[in-house]
């Protein structure tokens, strides 16, 4: 049977055991195994996240100079709150379960996720979700407009697409803590015998660790999306302040859940860069204690640092402190990880295959975006840098040049273990170099737009931010034609099997016991518990 | 693929306009053109702001030519290229704890000064001079609670031909394009000015990047925020906070006057508002109340229901409109009044004769010819009904 597509030539030997097991649309229907729905999650990512940058590109385009010359205001806000809906719930998270999935047992030695069935259901919410989602523009009215961060009571005024759009968040709220506890369960309990916790991937802890900050915090965005449904039509009045209630307390409420969702949106791609780093530096990970207790103090400290979102909203001096405070510590534990890198790569023998090239561009790229993190902590600063460009600046650089360059960098390192075929290297360069450059290109002029004033989610601007708009615009475009570029001439080839063939280990620096199994990765792995050596990277016997 | 063409028509626009830089120059006291940092502070707060930035700046930026100085002759010189074999080393308590304390340390040291600036940029007591400004959907209105000038209270609206500007894709716009507004908010010069905000319907912000000032307005809930300017002229800020879709088009103007012209001002304005002060039992003619009803409607309802009559979408036209048509005028007088769905109630906002004048001009304009003329006393007839 194929690894990732029916249709490609297979040349491992079969287990009988799975004669029976199914083929066509039911293979992917039916799914249970963790390989065939970590393809699916990852697919459905790739799908989603070319809908959510062609929303950019329609952003881009209205904003390349001043005036309205594509889209009315109203348009405009829905294409901003669906372009990061789309992003952050369609592309980002599945895309990280979906290389959780592929990963994760094999990591650990394990046959497949604990809840295998579970775990198809997990990844077919997400159809009906998004489905929803991309419907709601063409619903009465049209998408919703308040923003991704759908703050009350602007959302009390949205059209009938803002309860889809919720009960889209509430079946993929559903979705994520179902894959969590799934992701919970097969670490704590299937790890193969001498793979205590300390010796688990970097990958796998990220994953632990991020699959507890979902557990707690999606349950948060429910409740804020059901008080926001009842208000608006079941007579309550929990923001609105006519009734009684709070409109702060909504963001409150969503920004409990908000900042603990940034941090699942960037944990596992630390991992990923933890183990692509020594990989291809040929030298184990710098300080791997110091690298989970790190991940374990960021995912703790999320918890306390919701309202430097919120500095702006009124709060008493005290809190705006203690809030500062908080946010700035978050930046010690982070410090150290890039330190830890960085030292795995000081004195190392390193190469630059693609997966590197993204994995040093992340740890390059996603500091600047820690150092605005870090500038905007500081109160004072934020009050004149909230809802600015510098903040869609901000996430713009943690989020694409972090959790996307590392998703890239994760694709490049294990698309030879998951297809049998290595991807074009000239084409990964060319991909990693044009992504690099132009993410650049659209996104440093937006800290210059944000310290001028510029304000977010404008479809119009004074005619004085229109040169950085323009430049922010080109790049804009450049960076989504590489996309397409990486889709055509890296993706889809090695979908099709068209490539050199991959050997077991095509990283001579890898480790792991990913690498123990043939390239592609047969449908079944790790039947049975394999015995392992003494560091828990290498079968033995 | 739709994707593709789309971006290649936007870079063909991309090569027709770029050599076209757009002709606007620096707006004194708003955005400079491709303006690198923040705004020239006008007050001590913002000099403080300007300065933090400054320093964390300079620091974060030390500290990344270090750190990345670092990788890059990493890069370099640990290639398995240039024949560099791989240590062996992957660990060292002293090195974590070092990096660790370190920084802590820095980290600390940065929020020092920023809790400084912090606590005195939330102290509003002791102003000179209070002023409200509440968040509409979308407009500013400003009104004067205490201190000199205490009483004076106006709308502050984008002009009206810079949003059509923007409808037309903004040609050859002025220098302070989006940011003018009819009755700017005027204020003395070196007086420490407290202003209290809070929004009739959704969240907006108020900000002025000059005075390094920024403050929530939220719908029933006061904040506050103060300034001191230092120096006179005009500053600009927008709205901050996402209000629904005519939130880049409520601009806010700060006018700062040396202290004799801004007695002068507030001289000025009691004047006005004594002379303006409607009298609800005045009989209006049909020319005079249409010719204040049209300027009533672009000012407040075009926004919504276009300056052709016409709506869009979920907003109803009122061109042709059977309410506005019907030969009982308390039901177009209601819905005014009290609002109707998305629509917002004008009975707190509008005067009497402002919500007759308009209502006039809609009943006798494009297509409809009521002939119909209500009488502010109408209005106010309906109020509380």
């Amino acid at each position: 049977m194929s690894a990732v597509l029916p249709g490609h030539a297979d040349d491992h030997a079969h287990d009988d055991h799975h004669d029976h097991a199914p083929t066509g649309w039911r293979r992917w229907v039916y799914a249970t195994n963790h390989k065939d729905i970590g393809t699916l999650y990852l697919l459905f990512a790739f799908a989603m996240l070319m809908i959510g940058g062609l929303l950019a590109m329609m952003i881009r385009a209205e904003l390349f100079e001043p005036g309205l010359q594509f889209f009315n205001p109203e348009l405009f806000n829905q294409l901003t709150t669906m372009h990061g809906l789309i992003m952050v719930f369609g592309a980002i998270m599945p895309a990280f379960v979906g290389f959780a999935n592929w990963m994760i047992p094999l990591e650990i030695g394990a046959p497949d996720m604990a809840f295998a069935r579970m775990n198809n259901l997990s990844f077919w919410l997400l159809i009906p979700a998004a489905i929803m989602l991309v419907a709601s523009f063409f619903m009465p009215g049209g998408a919703p407009a308040a923003g991704w961060t759908i703050y009350a009571p602007l959302t009390l005024q949205m059209g009938p697409s803002m309860d889809m759009a919720i009960f889209a968040l509430h079946v993929l709220g559903a979705s994520s803590i179902m894959g969590s506890i799934n992701i919970i369960v097969t670490i704590l309990n299937m790890r193969a015998p001498g793979m205590t916790l300390m010796k688990m991937p970097l990958f796998v802890w990220t994953w632990l660790i991020t699959a507890y900050l979902l557990i707690a915090v999606m349950p948060v965005l429910a409740g804020a999306i059901t008080m926001t449904l009842t208000d608006r039509h079941f007579g309550t009045t929990f923001f609105n302040p006519a009734g009684g209630g709070d409109p702060v307390m909504f963001q409150h409420i969503f920004w409990f859940f908000g900042h603990p969702e940034v941090y699942i949106m960037i944990l596992p791609a630390f991992g990923i860069i933890s183990q692509v780093v020594p990989a291809f530096a040929r030298k184990k990970l710098f300080g791997y204690s110091s690298m989970v207790y790190a991940v374990a103090s960021i995912a703790i400290l999320s918890f306390i640092v919701w309202a430097h979102h919120m500095f702006t909203t009124g709060m008493p001096v005290q809190g705006q402190l203690f809030f500062m405070y908080a946010t700035m510590l978050i930046a010690v534990p982070t410090a150290v990880k890039i330190f830890n890198w960085i030292a795995t790569m000081w004195q190392g023998s390193m190469t630059f295959e693609t997966p590197m090239l993204f994995a040093v561009g992340f740890i390059f790229v996603f500091t600047m975006g820690g150092f605005t993190g870090l500038i905007l902590a500081m109160a004072p600063i934020d009050l004149l840098l909230q809802d600015t460009y510098y903040v869609v600046a901000h996430f713009h650089y943690v989020l694409v040049a972090g959790s996307l360059y590392a998703m890239f960098a994760g694709f490049y390192y294990w698309s030879p273990k998951w297809t049998g075929v290595m991807y074009n290297e000239r084409a990964g360069k060319i991909h990693f170099w044009n992504s690099l450059i132009a993410f650049n290109v659209t996104f440093f002029p937006m800290h210059f737009l944000g310290l001028a004033g510029m304000p977010r989610r404008y479809a119009d601007y004074p005619a004085q931010f229109t040169d950085f708009n323009m430049l922010a615009s080109v790049g804009a475009f450049w960076f989504g034609l590489t996309q397409v570029y990486f889709l055509f001439f890296v993706l889809l080839p090695v979908l099709r099997g068209k490539g050199e063939k991959a050997p077991q280990k095509p990283w001579e620096g890898a480790e792991g016991l990913e690498w123990e199994v043939p390239s592609p990765a047969p449908f079944h792995t790790f039947e049975t518990p394999p015995k392992l050596n003494a560091a828990a990277t290498r079968i033995i016997g | 693929m739709k994707s593709i063409s789309t971006k290649l028509a936007s870079l063909l626009l991309a090569a027709g306009f770029l050599p076209a830089a757009y002709a606007v120059n620096d707006l004194p006291g708003g955005p400079a053109v491709r303006q690198l940092n923040l705004h020239e502070a006008v007050t001590r707060i913002a000099a403080e702001q300007s300065w933090l930035h400054w320093f964390m700046l300079i620091t974060c930026f030390v500290i990344f030519v270090a750190v990345f100085g670092v990788m890059f002759y990493s890069i370099w010189k640990h290639r398995k290229s240039v024949g560099h074999p791989p240590a062996a080393f992957h660990e060292s308590v002293t090195v974590e704890v070092a990096w660790t304390i370190v920084p802590f340390l820095i980290v600390i040291g940065m929020a020092l000064p920023a809790t400084k600036v912090l606590v005195a940029s939330k102290d509003t007591s002791n102003s000179d001079l209070t002023i409200k400004a509440t968040g509409y959907q979308w407009k500013w209105g400003y009104d004067y609670i205490n201190g000199e000038g205490a009483g004076i209270g106006f709308l502050s609206t984008l002009d009206p031909t810079h949003r059509e500007m923007s409808n037309e894709g903004a040609k050859d716009v002025p220098d302070d394009y989006l940011l003018k507004v009819d009755n700017p908010l005027v204020v003395p010069v070196n007086k420490k000015i407290r202003i209290i905000t809070t929004a009739n319907d959704v969240i907006h912000a108020w900000g002025v990047p000059s005075f390094g000032v920024k403050q929530d307005a939220i719908p029933g809930f006061v904040r506050d925020t103060w300034f001191r300017a230092e120096k006179t002229g005009d500053f600009y800020g927008q709205c901050y906070e996402l209000c629904g879709k005519e939130h880049a088009y409520m601009p806010i103007h700060v006018k700062v006057l040396a202290a004799a012209d801004y007695t002068a001002w507030v001289a000025d304005q009691q004047k006005k508002i004594a002379a303006k002060a409607d009298d609800p039992g005045k009989v209006w003619t049909m020319a005079d109340i249409t010719a204040r009803g049209e300027k009533v409607y672009s000012g407040t309802c075009a926004a919504c229901h276009q300056a052709n009559g016409k709506g869009a979408g979920p907003i109803l036209p009122l061109d042709g409109s059977a309410i506005v048509n019907d030969a009982d005028k308390n039901k177009q007088i209601q819905v005014v009044l009290n609002g109707r769905g998305a629509m917002p109630a004008w009975k707190g906002q509008l005067s009497d004769t402002d919500i007759a004048a308009a209502i006039t001009y809609t009943k006798n304009h494009w297509s409809n010819h009521t002939g119909q003329l209500v009488q502010p006393a109408e209005v106010l007839a309906q109020r509380g009904k």
